[in-house]
């Protein structure tokens, strides 16, 4: 019996590993060859949903609008005023922080009353050229961008891609709380 | 008995290894041959507009793509403006809504990609956009390029 026990020893297991490398080979190609490398960026949006047709829509004070009027020719009508598109950047900026006091700005009584009640509509002819419209609404995301990286700086971190890695896990994302970007892509006049 | 052990554990127990390199390159190809990488023609012309203010996508398979732009016509002209999903163009419309909402009930997380030529007028994006309203596939995204610092 125990001559047997120490037969069983000295025969030494062994699993075949010369084809392990073309298992991993395979694979790896099989990964290479499906993953498509160029990640699809743009500007992400959430359309309004459905409105019912018996509610009205919930109504918006004057004063926390900006209303963003972008033209046939691509010109930009910002509040009835009229103003280039490297303006939008700092006109959303002045109109988002109107009231907040961290911002160091002039309360002023036309524009928003706080910074998550400030609205910014775009509204666009049928004609206007889509790229135009693209460079609108890009700047006003920017304006948001700046704004958020500005207020995560403010409470200690690096900017805003930093504040949401490394805030606390069951805090809610407190930026995006106090500065909604609520950007609305308001309907062409009927024409 | 003691002999018969002994000569069960002579034997060479080893899987004849030199064919797997064959079966291996066989799996591969059975790949290579049947993955697609792009099944979609794209039959109208969109020149994407550039945008700083970008956001990545990184799950694909959330995605679905709506492009708009002129339609690419015989030697190099392009023509009127044309909506395509998938495979093919759309003529009328309200089919935009019957088929996003057939991929939403598939997905309920859809992300519409509109790839929208930069130089469309504004009007067929917002037809689009009520039809995906209608659908209820709210989430949108405006695919652009990442702007080159002049």
């Amino acid at each position: 019996m125990a001559g047997l026990l120490g037969k069983k020893k000295n025969r030494e297991p062994e699993i075949p590993t010369s084809s392990m490398a073309d298992i991993a080979f395979l694979l790896l190609i099989f990964f290479l060859v499906t993953t498509t490398i160029d990640v699809d960026t743009g500007i992400g949006m959430v359309l309004p949903p459905k409105l019912d047709e018996n509610i009205d829509p919930p109504p918006v004070k004057e004063r926390n609008m900006l209303k963003i009027l972008v033209n046939e020719q691509g010109l930009v009508l910002m509040d009835d005023r009229p103003s280039a598109v490297n303006q939008v950047r700092e006109e959303v900026r002045k109109h988002v922080l109107n009231c907040y006091a961290n911002a160091g700005l002039e309360c002023v009584s036309n524009r928003s009353e706080a910074p998550g009640k400030a609205v910014v509509s775009i509204k666009t002819a049928r004609q206007t050229p889509y790229n135009v419209y693209i460079n609108v609404l890009d700047e006003v995301w920017m304006s948001y961008f700046e704004m958020w990286d500005a207020e995560a700086r403010r409470i200690g971190y690096r900017n805003y891609e930093d504040y949401v890695d490394r805030k606390p896990a069951e805090e809610e994302n407190r930026i995006r709380e106090l500065i909604k970007a609520n950007i609305s892509i308001a309907e062409p006049d009927a024409a | 008995m003691s002999k018969h052990f002994k000569k069960k554990a002579a034997t060479k127990q080893e899987i004849p290894t030199a064919s797997l390199p064959d079966i291996i390159f066989m799996l591969l190809i059975f790949f290579m041959v049947t993955t697609v990488l792009r099944e979609t023609t794209v039959q109208v012309r969109t020149m994407l507009p550039s945008a700083e203010a970008l956001t990545k996508i990184d799950q694909k398979r959330l995605v679905s793509y709506i492009w708009i732009g002129p339609r690419k016509l015989a030697d190099n002209r392009i023509g009127d403006t044309g909506v395509q999903i998938d495979d093919a163009l759309i003529e009328d419309l309200t089919t935009v809504r019957t088929i996003m909402y057939g991929k939403l009930v598939e997905q309920p997380k859809l992300i519409v990609s509109l790839r929208v030529d930069q130089k469309s007028e504004m009007g067929i994006v917002l037809n689009v956009q009520q039809e995906l309203r209608e659908a209820g596939t709210l989430r949108i995204n405006y695919s652009t390029k990442r702007q080159v610092e002049a």
